[in-house]
């Protein structure tokens, strides 16, 4: 029985990590300022985003645009699975797959 | 270029799990532990998940195009269609196959009236791919063979610059161009001024006939430089059957920053034959933009040379030696579409021939199927 109320805190637990980790993830990828926060804070977000937007163009331009032309524009709903497909084809590393899904989701 | 993403996509992951989390607090006093711990599990489940289906719906790209061939005089005209589909499992497994099916008509000779015509249906390759590390993606199944560029880059219809491929191709490709196998492959090193990327394989590739395995191994490393925007690569096959060929491959790729010129060349060599193209490409940027009319015409020119080391033939090149320019002009229509024309001309003891080809090709990429 206790081995049982031990798993149960653990999943417990691990859900909790998880779901705080994704809104940790979903707020860096937003970027956006709370509202009423210093006006210096809410320009380094800004920046950090634009940075974001640069890195991902130019990993987009190095590896994507060298081999084709730019795709019109598709649905961010196959984004992540046109990162990956890149991710084997284009042999990208971790962080160019991060960055370039982060600038197809801006 | 893409549309943003709605907001709908990550509202569950919001007030949902707000009320999940409520809803399991109320739960807990009531259930025993061993069914609290499932409901635990499956929320963690459910968690994992969401973050995981968000951006990653299986895909259906590819292109549709009609084409027309005229070599020597004899004239084929083709329509052809080569599916794509992606589909991810989870965080590290992808599955992606292309296929090709293509009806070539021709008109019938000595007098009669009407068309003669074939058909090719083929599954060009059909792989999983399991991200293993940050350095490590394994592959599975039937995939494109990594040797020089042209197969796994450049030969959908709706890449290539050019209706057909370099004559020197199909040095190092193993007759199909497609192994059956594993590869290994990834991002060896990568920082902010250079990369380094590898791909090798090995291939059992077994006919319908008789069953026999055509092994072979190889692969390819490719060193890029982001500043200069100038690749470098060198590729090795075995054919570990028969004659067991060596074919050795070299490229070089520059595109530089902020322009739309860009030059590919590939050499090859194999125990027979050996060979080398180079093709350069440009859109003008100077009258609006590679969006308006002038920018939308991509001139394209390439230059290609294969020469026979014997006689023995059996690398899929030219019998005799033999040297062709093709001159090409591209227009890049909206909405994916391209029209492509060129003219080439080939000399070799053989005799000289001229060779004519237009087409229209569409490219699409999509959702498999609708989304909430």
């Amino acid at each position: 029985m206790s081995a049982k109320k031990g798993l149960s805190a653990g999943f417990l637990v691990l859900a909790l990590i998880t779901s705080f980790e994704q809104g940790r993830t979903q707020a860096a990828t937003k970027q956006a300022p709370a509202h009423g926060a210093p006006a210096s804070a809410a320009s380094k977000s800004h920046n950090q985003t634009q940075d974001t937007q640069e890195e991902g163009e130019r990993i987009f331009q190095q590896n994507c645009s060298r081999c084709h032309n730019v795709p019109d524009g598709f649905s961010s709903r196959i984004s992540g699975t046109v990162v990956r497909h890149m991710r084997v084809r284009a042999s990208l590393s971790q962080h160019d797959e991060e960055e370039l899904l982060r600038f197809l989701n801006p | 270029m893409t549309k943003r993403r709605p907001s709908s996509d990550t509202s569950a992951s919001g007030n949902g799990y707000v009320w999940l989390y409520a809803a399991f607090h109320a739960q807990i006093s009531r259930l025993a532990a061993g069914r609290a711990s499932l409901i635990a599990l499956a929320l963690t489940l459910a968690s994992v998940a969401q973050q995981s289906v968000a951006q990653q719906t299986p895909l259906l790209s590819g292109g549709v195009g009609f084409l027309t061939n005229t070599n020597g005089g004899n004239t084929t005209y083709t329509p052809i269609i080569e599916p794509l589909l992606a589909a991810p499992i989870g965080q590290h497994f992808l599955i992606e196959s292309r296929a090709a099916l293509l009806e070539d008509f021709a008109p019938k000779g000595n007098g009669q009236s009407g068309y003669d015509h074939t058909h090719f249906t083929a599954l060009t390759y059909l792989e999983g791919d399991y991200i293993a590390s940050r350095h490590f993606t394994i592959v599975g199944g039937s995939y494109l063979i990594p040797f020089g560029t042209y197969n796994e880059r450049l030969s959908p219809i709706w890449i290539g610059n050019f209706q057909s491929g370099p004559l020197i191709t199909a040095l190092g490709l193993m007759s199909t161009g497609t192994g059956v196998g594993g590869m290994v492959r990834g991002s060896a090193i990568s920082r902010r001024k250079y990369s380094i990327d590898y791909a090798t394989y090995f291939s059992a590739r077994s006919g319908n006939e008789n069953f026999n395995s055509q092994r072979a191994f190889g692969g390819r490393g490719d060193l890029y430089l982001h500043d200069a925007r100038l690749e470098l690569g060198l590729s090795y096959g075995r054919r570990l059957q028969d004659t067991q060929e060596n074919f050795y491959g070299a490229h070089l790729w520059w595109e530089p920053k902020d322009t739309a010129f860009r030059l590919r060349s590939e050499f090859a060599r194999g125990h027979h034959a050996q060979g080398y193209w180079f093709e350069l490409d440009y859109r003008t940027q100077a009258f609006g933009g590679l969006e308006s009319f002038w920018g939308r015409f991509e001139p394209v020119f390439r230059m290609q040379q294969t020469f026979r080391r014997d006689t023995i033939v059996s690398d899929g090149l030219p019998l005799v030696n033999t040297q062709r320019a093709d001159f090409g002009l591209d227009y890049n229509l909206p909405h994916n579409t391209r029209i492509y024309t060129s003219y080439s001309r080939q000399f070799s003891s053989a005799g000289d021939t001229n060779i004519w080809s237009t087409g229209i090709v569409y490219r699409f990429l999509f959702p498999a199927w609708k989304g909430k």
